[in-house]
């Protein structure tokens, strides 16, 4: 079997054990652009919560503000929904390093649900805030506010759909222990979205 | 790194393997399987993944473009060319201008730097593709589809016409779908941009040959580096810009929304925010091609290769907290005027610091006034006019009159044109050899740049005049006895001394196609890329380099004798030979390319050979991954569902999104590189055999 | 097969960390930490007493628990300097940016 001799580890075909690959950094291509595009990602929740930030308070007065609408239980619940769901997910990858497949998926599934779950609960909040008056056109606080977390549900989907699709590799036999990595990888994106939540939660529901 | 080497199965493969007898399935399924990696013609070029062929299609396409980006720019100047012309409707002229400016920042330049980059990097650092094959090829591909996504809207219902910044509140209000083709143009030119970012840093960072340090890396590796972090972290503000401004024109959010209560500065804010470390984009890959070129063409290393090094990482850095700069005239307020104009004037002492280094690889070099050297030449001379206009602008007194008039339009016509083009011209005669084996006509490659040297100063030095006259931009006309008739006419008599000087340089790539063949070597030049043949083979490099010096290769064919003059060493090793380019590939059986394999003396294993790299290998097989055509598939995608956004066809929207994860989930879900069937001579495998011309042989020369 | 000295150090880095990691019962405390912090945020919340203060001490709060997950969840603590810079340099990047941008707008002194 010919072996690729491109010091990269996509595709399965290089003789090192996963953690040597032979690059220049000893880091795997992979780990290190998710980084680099995490880094990069900053910049985007940056700008979506500054923008957020910035019209905090300048909304047309007469209008809804933040805090004639928020339910800050219901959103604390949800908030620790989608902490926990870092913690499952690092479970799952522990999971897969440790060779237990069933543990694996069984973890997979709880963060994927429990990131649905998060995402159901926005669109909950957001149709009753749209009931109480508060839409996207309303003022500037209904269209940074839905912008912002909008943004931030979309990339929650967007993992979701992706912890789903390793359960279902891993449900295949597609998704063997050599392949932690993808595991891990999917987690650091997981991971940093609850991060821009926690900040989000804090500077938009709970600072006045 | 370890090439573990395999001795190719000298039985042909026996009746009932998979892929044996090739038997070619008709049709549709043909094209759906999987190409491998011999395909030929058109659609090998749409499923390629090497990194060569992608950097090619980035400069011809961006070539095409500044083709017409140069006809928008003669179009202008005819209408500007007297007072009161009629030759271009207000509203045509706002299109074309507009376009004018994306076309050449964004499908030019931009793509340009990148196709150099994409071409260049991995051989520069000894690696033989980029770290995502794929996601290069993608990024190409979203590249075009963007530009022909933009360019479309000339023909449903008039293109963008807000300036190439779009300032909101304006954009926010301009009826029709001209500024939603910007908008979602951009956000898809983004895409590549951000993709093609990731996948260059990664590559840099990880696949450096051994012994290529960063401090040993070519410099034009170091700026296309630096280009790229300010691409990874600016290209998400520009996209949060777009969003808005998009969300605002679709969906009637607020955020420029003066009568909700919005700023007409976040705009400005978050646009110059990624405008500004834009510019440095623009100008660091062409500073870093002039960086190639002084060394080679006075025959002495960059002065201060180090520093230039340092310079450039600190106009990246620095370039992040200039961005106001662009908007002394908009009521900051005396604090950020004050803070903005010291580190726009700090941003200066990089920049100098680079005119002096350059400046001092030329002092007492030993001068070939080729055409990449003029070039070069040109590009330090224009961009320090540029560079010193750009001082002035510094000063918000000064800047405040200058602000908004022709004299900008001047400043960066000369960083932008007089450098960056320059540069960029400089790197295509350079590099030219190495991408086909011929040289570029020398004589009329030096009529080429006589001609655009003094168009282009006859273009753009009135420009100053003009607006220090008053001038403003942006303008579709204007009224005669203002001083302003003289000027302008002749700068649209430079413009198309321009265009004359285009054709002269289309003229030279017809004539020189069919030109002799000047071997790996033609310039005698300093990095890793002119090691190998030209044309390069697909893989690169036969056996990667191990590295031991910066300007690697000139070490190896040079010696310093005791008065620090260069002397070549003997004996001339292999890398100098000369060898046709489709040299015959070697057969079966024991052949000279046992020279290849032989690991045998060189005990540090600088071939990076497995260790029974024995006489007795006959081939060695380099398994490069495999083509695909889903990155195209997912690249088509995203021009849906901008269609769609853009007039609220939702349905079409959503369809383009599926299609898109579509796309990516097969791209996902396929390997990197199929698996070879067992039989591999000669047939669609994926293997390619390295053909046997010496010159791709890299032996450390006087092993010491 | 032979692999060069510098590749075989860069590897030996990036393979440390491998064998550092917290164990699922700590990962589980970590969590637990986490929850504490949040339910503490909330509770803050309704403490009418603090008041101005109130935003640092939530901001701080809400840094802890940025930090905990980034540096155990997303193992940078354990990890690579290489990740640590990427994503160091894009939040300093992001704050340095516009934090300047809100500034200029004056927002500090609504």
């Amino acid at each position: 079997m010919t072996t690729v001799d491109l010091p990269t580890t996509e595709g399965a075909h290089h003789d090192e054990a996963p953690s040597h690959p032979a690059t220049s950094t000893g880091l795997t291509n992979e780990k290190v652009a998710m980084w680099a595009f995490l880094g990069s990602e900053c910049l985007l929740f940056g700008g979506l919560i500054s923008t957020y930030l910035l019209y905090k308070g300048q909304s047309e007065p007469g209008t809804i503000r933040p805090h004639d609408i928020f339910d800050i239980p219901y959103t604390s619940v949800s908030s620790f929904v989608l902490l926990m769901s870092s913690l499952t997910m690092v479970l799952a990858l522990s999971a897969i390093q440790k060779g237990n497949h069933r543990a694996l998926r069984v973890w997979l599934l709880t963060t994927a649900l429990l990131g649905g779950s998060f995402v159901a609960g926005q669109c909950y909040e957001f149709t009753v805030f749209v009931r109480e008056g508060l839409n996207l056109r309303t003022n500037l606080f209904g269209s940074s506010f839905y912008i912002m977390t909008g943004f931030h549900g979309a990339h929650v989907t967007i993992g979701v759909l992706m912890l789903l699709s390793l359960w279902s590799l891993s449900v295949k036999g597609r998704l063997p222990s050599e392949k932690a990595e993808v595991v891990e990888l999917i987690g650091l994106y997981w991971h940093f979205v609850d991060i821009v939540w926690i900040v989000i939660f804090t500077l938009v529901y709970l600072i006045p | 790194m370890a090439i573990v080497t395999q001795p190719a199965p000298s039985a042909p493969s026996s009746p009932g393997t998979p892929g044996a007898t090739p038997t070619r399935p008709a049709g549709v399924t043909r094209l759906l399987r999987r190409p491998t990696g011999d395909v030929k013609g058109l659609w090998g070029w749409f499923t390629t993944v090497d990194h060569k062929k992608i950097g090619v299609l980035y400069g011809v396409t961006a070539m095409i473009f500044f083709l017409i980006g140069g006809i928008e720019a003669l179009l202008l100047r005819v209408q500007l060319g007297s007072p009161n012309n009629t030759f271009l409707s207000a509203d045509a002229y706002n299109q074309i201008f507009t376009m004018h400016g994306t076309t050449m920042i964004f499908l030019v330049i931009m793509p340009l730097s990148a196709g150099l980059a994409n071409y260049l990097l991995p051989i520069m650092i000894g690696a033989r593709d980029v770290a995502f094959p794929r996601l290069n090829a993608f990024g190409y591909w979203v590249f075009i589809v963007g530009g022909l996504f933009m360019y479309s809207s000339f023909f449903l219902g008039g293109a963008p016409n807000g300036g190439w910044f779009g300032y909101a509140p304006l954009t926010r209000n301009m009826p029709g779908h001209n500024i939603d083709y910007w908008i979602f143009g951009l956000q898809i030119l983004g895409i590549a941009s951000l993709t093609g970012a990731v996948n260059l840093i990664v590559t840099v960072i990880n696949m450096r040959a051994p012994g290529m340090s960063l401090m040993r890396m070519p410099i034009f590796v170091w700026m296309s580096l630096v280009a790229q972090f300010l691409l990874l972290f600016a290209i998400p503000v520009i996209t949060v810009a777009l969003f808005l401004l998009s969300f605002d024109r679709l969906f009637s959010t607020n955020f420029f929304n003066a009568d909700a209560g919005a700023d007409p500065l976040l705009w400005q804010h978050l646009f110059w925010l990624f405008g500004h470390p834009e510019v440095y984009i623009l100008i660091l890959p062409a500073m870093g091609i002039v960086s190639e070129v002084l060394p080679v063409f006075s025959r002495k290393p960059l002065f201060g290769y180090q520093v230039m090094v340092f310079s450039g990482i600190a106009i990246g850095f620095m370039g992040w907290g200039v961005w106001a700069h662009h908007m002394f005239a908009t009521g900051l307020g005396p604090v950020a005027l004050s803070a903005f104009s010291a580190s726009t004037m700090f941003i200066a002492v990089p920049t100098g610091v680079k005119i002096f280094n350059w400046i001092s690889t030329l002092w007492k070099g030993k001068i070939r006034l080729k055409t990449p050297l003029l070039f070069a030449v040109g590009f330090v001379t224009m961009f320090t006019i540029g560079g010193l206009s750009g001082v002035t602008h510094a000063v918000v007194p000064s800047d405040t009159q200058q602000t908004d008039t022709y004299y900008i339009v001047a400043h960066f016509h000369y960083v932008l044109f007089g450098g960056s083009i320059f540069g960029l011209f400089a790197g295509l005669y350079y590099w030219y050899p190495k991408l086909t084996g011929r040289l570029l006509s020398d004589r009329i490659g030096k009529l080429h740049f006589w001609l655009t040297l003094l168009g282009f100063n006859l273009t753009f030095a009135p420009f100053h005049i003009l607006g220090l006259q008053g001038m403003p931009r942006r303008i579709y006309t204007y009224p005669t006895g203002r001083g302003w008739d003289v000027w302008n006419f002749v700068a649209t008599i430079g413009s198309f001394l321009i265009a004359l000087s285009v054709l002269v340089f289309i003229y030279n790539l017809w004539v020189s196609r069919k030109g002799p063949y000047v071997g790996d070597d033609p310039w005698d030049a300093r990095t890793l890329e002119w090691t190998i043949p030209s044309p390069p083979p697909e893989y690169n490099f036969k056996v990667v380099p191990v590295v031991t010096a910066r300007d690697d290769f000139w070490h190896r064919k040079y010696t310093e004798d005791e008065h620090g003059r260069a002397v070549l060493r003997e004996p001339a090793p292999p890398a100098l030979a000369q060898a046709p380019p489709d040299g015959a590939a070697e057969g079966v059986g024991g052949t000279t390319d046992v020279a290849v394999v032989d690991g045998g003396e060189h005990g540090d294993g600088d071939h990076g050979h497995d260790e029974h790299g024995d006489e007795h290998e006959e081939h060695v097989h380099i398994h490069l991954p495999s083509p695909s055509y889903w990155p195209l598939f997912s690249a088509i995608g995203l021009a849906v569902v901008a269609y769609g956004m853009i007039y609220k066809f939702w349905i079409v929207a959503v369809l383009g999104g599926i299609w898109i994860l579509g796309g990516v989930y097969s791209w996902g879900l396929e390997p990197a590189t199929e698996p070879e069937p067992p039989a591999e001579h000669g047939d669609n495998g994926a293997a390619i055999e390295p053909d046997d011309s010496p010159s791709d042989q890299l032996e450390p020369v006087g092993q010491a | 097969m032979s692999t060069p000295e510098k590749t075989v150090e860069a590897a030996d880095h990036g393979a440390v960390h491998a064998h550092e990691h917290p164990s699922d019962l700590q990962y589980v405390y970590i969590a637990l930490f986490l929850a504490l912090v949040t339910a503490a945020e909330v509770a803050v919340y309704y403490v009418k007493s603090f008041k101005g203060l109130l935003v640092y001490i939530l901001a701080t709060m809400a840094v802890v628990k940025f930090s905990v997950v980034v540096m155990f969840f997303m193992h940078l603590r354990f990890d690579s300097k290489v990740f640590r810079r990427f994503f160091v340099t894009g939040i300093i990047l992001a704050m340095f940016c516009y934090v300047s941008v809100l500034s200029t707008f004056h927002i500090w002194h609504r």
